[in-house]
């Protein structure tokens, strides 16, 4: 374990450059990495697609299934998010049980998605009370080099407004082989996208390298959308050891939105 | 317009808090915290010698923080063991406590943090917090501060405090918005902010001083429950 943890060392150079407002890779503290993304990653899931956010590669595939709704919630169709960190999108990764990185990814995913409103859960009831489509968003990572959850955002809004519907047999079980043309229940304005802002001492940066996230001691993710024609915050997580104070709260809240246009202006080209 | 609150409770207005620290013999530190009827308990362990030694750190101690329900503190039974949302909140819980401890001062060893919800109504991660907190000062380890918690609401475009489960299942105009924060008493430090729900961003400053002001009440009983265990 800690031979793979940042020398204090490199803690420090990141510490002193970023304090001049300064990167290695020449971005500004606040400047995103560009992103690139494709559909098609394959073609027995539903929907996917693949992001890369500067060197952080991510797939993502949405599969559906019919089966019985939840006992609270008889007239909506459900929603899994699943992430596996696999070892071979990073020497950190190990097979095995999820640790608590991998938790935690589809878990603020989940509460992105969810909390914005963008799937429509009522429309996913075949049969009100008995038959349901199950929802899964797969996360897998093909090669971290920082802020994994902000690339995994796009990639699960661009897979979701990929997918499409399989067909439905006699029994009411999804028939993968007659596949429809039917798009998912999604919100046309509402479009969540995740943004992690990191700090080192007194600096903030987002969209970090490996390294850059190493050595910074708090991350906060808010996942942000439009709706009704307002910017709206749907979920929010500080994380790691060291802490945030009122007035980066309220810097953070003032860039957000100015985040997510830049992105969204990008991303828009490739939703249809 | 401010929406009536189902408890008939004011915007601004916490459930009734009651704390108590001292309450489990065995333990190194301990306390009970509850919201209205929301009750954390809370034992802390160490700094004792972590087991198995390989997971032994010479440059720190380290933070080890339990949370979870009791199986029969919510309506439906909750299964016992740990699930993918208890180890999520211990974690989130752990970075919340972590910098207010002087944990670098105990190489080697764990502070282990048990925290239990009895009866839960909303809140119950805050309530735990609120719980280790003092359960942490009443071990005698070094902090610089308390941690004090809340949960904000959001219930279509009103701000209220101190969710309660009604509130969170709040459902009209905006819906409801669930936002806990905790903080370091006394200083514009947040060491947890979690969010699920709609709020807008120009008002999540509005949410923090919300929330600052309610710590202010629930850092004065946590000083007044630790100040009573000395005096007995």
């Amino acid at each position: 374990m800690s031979s793979m943890e940042i020398s204090n060392l490199t803690r420090n150079v990141l510490k002193s450059i970023f304090a001049k407002g300064k990167r290695f890779d020449k971005r500004g503290l606040l400047d995103m990495k560009d992103f690139e993304l494709e559909y098609g990653v394959s073609n027995m899931a539903e929907g996917s697609a693949r992001v890369k956010l500067g060197k952080t590669d991510v797939v993502v595939g949405i599969k559906l299934s019919t089966g019985e709704p939840y006992p609270d919630s008889l007239d909506k169709g459900n929603l899994a998010v699943s992430g596996d960190l696999l070892p071979l999108a990073s020497p950190r990764f190990e097979s095995g049980p999820p640790k608590f990185k991998g938790i935690e990814l589809p878990r603020l995913i989940d509460r992105m998605v969810r909390e914005s409103g963008m799937l429509d859960f009522k429309k996913l009831v075949i049969k009100k009370g008995e038959n349901v489509w199950n929802v899964f968003i797969d996360i897998y990572p093909i090669n971290d080099d920082g802020a994994l959850i902000d690339a995994a955002s796009i990639a699960c809004v661009a897979a979701l407004k990929n997918a499409v519907f399989p067909g439905i047999d006699e029994n009411g079980n999804a028939d993968y082989k007659k596949r429809t043309k039917n798009k998912l229940p999604l919100s046309k304005e509402i479009v969540p996208i995740s943004f992690t802002f990191y700090k080192l001492d007194e600096s903030m940066i987002i969209h970090p390298t490996r390294e850059e996230e190493e050595a910074c001691d708090a991350k906060i993710t808010f996942g942000i959308s439009k709706w009704n024609g307002q910017f709206m915050v749907n979920s929010c997580q500080k994380g790691w050891e060291s802490t945030f104070t009122k007035e980066e709260i309220e810097k953070i809240m003032e860039i957000l939105p100015k985040k997510y246009e830049e992105i969204m202006k990008k991303l828009n080209k490739f939703l249809k | 317009m401010a929406i009536k609150r189902v408890s008939g409770r004011k915007a601004d207005e916490l459930r009734p808090i009651k704390a108590e620290v001292g309450i489990i013999p065995n333990a190194d530190g301990s306390a009970m915290f509850s919201f209205g009827d929301t009750v954390a308990i809370v034992a802390v362990y160490g700094p004792r010698q972590l087991h198995p030694q390989h997971m032994q750190d010479p440059s720190t101690g380290i933070l080890r923080v339990n949370y979870d329900l009791l199986s029969f503190s919510v309506s439906d039974r909750k299964r016992p063991g740990p699930s993918r949302r208890s180890t999520e909140i211990s974690k989130v819980i752990e970075w919340a406590l972590l910098p207010v401890l002087n944990i670098k001062d105990f190489p080697n060893t764990v502070i282990d943090v048990q925290i239990y919800i009895l009866q839960a109504d909303a809140s119950t991660r805050v309530a735990g917090i609120n719980a280790a907190s003092m359960a942490l000062a009443h071990a005698g380890i070094p902090m610089k501060n308390l941690v004090c918690a809340v949960a904000i609401g959001k219930l279509d475009k009103d701000l209220v405090v101190d969710v309660d489960k009604d509130e969170e299942d709040f459902e009209k105009g905006e819906g409801a918005t669930d936002f806990p924060i905790a903080k370091i008493a006394n200083s514009d430090e947040y060491t947890l902010m979690q969010l699920d729900g709609k709020i807008q961003p120009e008002i999540v400053k509005k949410a923090l001083e919300m929330a600052d002001k309610a710590c202010d009440e629930i850092y004065e009983i946590q000083k007044k429950a630790l100040k009573e265990v000395v005096e007995k």
